[in-house]
């Protein structure tokens, strides 16, 4: 049963809030200003207090269920940054104010940078951007600025493995790059024949992901780093797997130039739902002056906000997103070192596990250990069921539908990314509701073929959504 | 799959087939079978120019986006403006009223470096 409508439950006359009394003399609106009839819905206080709640009740979300989006690293968010995130010192300041009354927040940010820093080994860090894909074009533009500076504008071009996230091409032709597409081995690996070939003095850099969006560490990793740098490219990294590497490889040990955190995936500040995000950027030596600013600095006891010399500029209104710098900065000191190891850990336990569990009813994409998450070929042979709808009669079960149709180059992927936070009696739950609708593709591929069937809506017609979307109420 | 025989193709799923002095090119049975049902067809401006290779539309599926590709290099005469708003054309029709773009080619011997209807389908199946 639905939810329906304010629009539906609307009821001329009834009000849900009382204007105070005017206390001031009323000025007129001008004429052409004041419309005759605003059709809002009108309904009671109590109305909208239960119509919010019940769809708030319908909401799914990692405080209800598991959550395994594959690259999305959906994990549990700590209610602890909350409560440091509500700090009444924290919250209560104005980034305008003066940066003497601002030296709490300011230490946080620096301390901040400091932990991510040492985390991924780089030289530099700003937190400016606003989340992951708002990081990598910041990388890139960064990349950008440093090949020009040194006389190297004819760097036009970025090389992008198949396996990559659709983002890396976007962000990459949103900076006014050509992208180029390098195939993949039969590993999994970036194929490094196509990649010696690609490589020239019209490459700006590369970007990876690693582990890639397999699940799969580049094995030949350093061997990449090598072979860009030596035609004078630099090494972007895609930070949104890094939940597999925390206290065990550093990506500016292994040789990247450039990487941006997804502080909503690693660092446990909300993912969905608007968020927001927040995608900071490190650095290697070389990049340090043409970071993005502000960037919080320590004179002693002091910290102040500057500007590298080559910035890039701003990337956003003041500081960035603050409340998620206080979230992660306070998951960071609650793990410390060793605890930021064991995540990275259990995340790869728990996807090895899973893998273990799914792989007698769906074969592995590419037959290796995985790190945070694995592919799997997710259609039932034999049968006209296919990934989408295992995908859809996951949640009759109760279970996120992991992403499904990625990476592109994986017919019929379902990408899978428990997480580190799920105990093993949640992955055996979900085991074996896999299990089941495998069977039910046998038995009955019509009930998966309508799936969800607990849902307040059932099956979407998506190919009528996406070819005649309608975006307004039509009363 | 089904294939036209007439026709030349790419690696990269597009078909060619000549019309006269001018090539007709869309993307083959085995591609839109891939991308499941297309919702939305970007195409050139006529009179447009590209490379062999170039990039001259987008085509996007419920599954994913992808690129498309000239499979000749040349000028573009006509574009299928039905595609605009029956994209369900490419899924029912792929080698006829799912056709894309019209090329008046710069170098009709590019046409022979194409694959032929058996090239294509073993690129596909591998066999």
């Amino acid at each position: 049963m639905s939810e329906p409508l304010l629009f539906e439950i609307s009821t001329p006359g009834r009000t849900a809030f009382t204007l105070p009394q005017l206390d001031v003399p009323a000025t007129p609106l001008p004429d052409g200003y004041v419309r005759s009839e605003l059709p809002l819905p009108e309904v009671s206080e109590l109305d909208l207090v239960r119509h919010f709640t019940r769809l708030s009740q319908l909401n799914y979300c990692i405080d209800t269920n598991f959550y395994p989006l594959g690259s999305c690293t959906m994990k549990y968010n700590p209610k602890v940054n909350e409560k440091a995130a509500s700090i009444e010192g924290l919250i209560q300041v104005h980034p305008l104010q003066p940066e003497e009354t601002l030296q709490g927040s300011l230490a946080l940010m620096y301390q901040l940078q400091e932990a991510l820093k040492e985390i991924a080994g780089f030289a530099g860090v700003s937190l400016q951007p606003a989340a992951g894909a708002h990081g990598e074009l910041t990388g890139v533009l960064m990349m950008r600025a440093y090949h020009r500076s040194r006389g190297q504008a004819q760097r036009r071009k970025i090389l992008i493995p198949d396996s990559a996230h659709g983002t890396n091409p976007a962000s990459s032709a949103m900076a006014g790059f050509t992208v180029v597409q390098l195939p993949s081995d039969s590993r999994g690996n970036v194929d490094l024949v196509a990649l010696k070939q690609a490589c020239d003095d019209t490459v700006a850099g590369l970007m990876l992901t690693n582990p890639n969006t397999l699940g799969l560490f580049e094995e030949h990793v350093l061997e990449v780093c090598e072979t860009v740098h030596a035609c004078g490219g630099l090494m972007y990294g895609d930070g949104a797997n890094l939940n597999a590497l925390l206290g065990i490889a550093r990506p500016g040990d292994l040789g990247f130039d450039v990487m941006h955190f997804n502080l909503h995936k690693t660092f446990s500040t909300p993912h969905g739902g608007g968020g927001p995000g927040s995608g900071p950027v490190g650095v290697s030596e070389r990049l340090v002056p043409f970071l993005p600013g502000p960037i919080v600095a320590r004179e002693g006891d002091r910290f102040y906000l500057m500007t590298p010399e080559k910035s890039i500029g701003r990337v956003r209104s003041f500081f960035g997103n603050y409340g998620m710098f206080v979230r992660a900065y306070t998951y960071i000191r609650m793990h410390g070192p060793e605890g930021l190891r064991s995540v990275a850990e259990h995340a790869v336990l728990n996807a090895n596990y899973l893998k273990a569990l799914i792989s007698p009813h769906f074969p592995v994409a590419v037959e290796r250990t995985c790190m945070h998450e694995f592919v799997v070929k997710g259609d039932v042979p034999g049968t006209d069921v296919r990934a989408l709808d295992v995908a859809k009669r996951l949640i009759d079960y109760g279970f996120h539908p992991p992403t499904y149709y990625f990476p592109l180059i994986v017919r019929e992927a379902l990408m899978i990314e428990p997480t580190e936070t799920e105990s093993k009696r949640t992955l055996d739950a979900f085991a074996r509701a896999i299990a089941t609708i495998v069977e039910e593709a046998r038995t009955n591929p019509a009930l998966l073929h309508e799936a969800p069937h607990t849902t307040p809506v059932s099956r979407l017609d998506e190919v009528k959504a996406a070819r005649n979307p309608i975006l307004c109420y039509r009363g | 799959m089904k294939l036209d025989a007439n026709a030349r193709y790419t690696e990269s799923h597009e078909w060619v087939r000549l019309e006269g002095d001018a090539m007709v090119c869309g993307i083959t049975d085995h591609a839109q079978e891939e991308l499941s049902d297309v919702v939305y067809v970007e195409l050139p401006e006529v009179g447009a120019s590209f490379n062999r290779g170039d990039q001259f539309g987008v085509i996007e599926s419920v599954k994913a986006a992808s690129d498309l590709y000239m499979p000749v290099s040349g000028e573009i005469l006509a574009v299928n403006q039905e595609l605009l708003n029956s994209p369900e054309l490419v899924n029912k029709d792929p080698y006829g009223k799912g056709w894309m773009i019209k090329i008046k080619p710069s170098n009709p011997a590019e046409w022979d470096s194409l694959l032929t209807p058996e090239e294509y389908e073993k690129s596909v199946t591998g066999a």
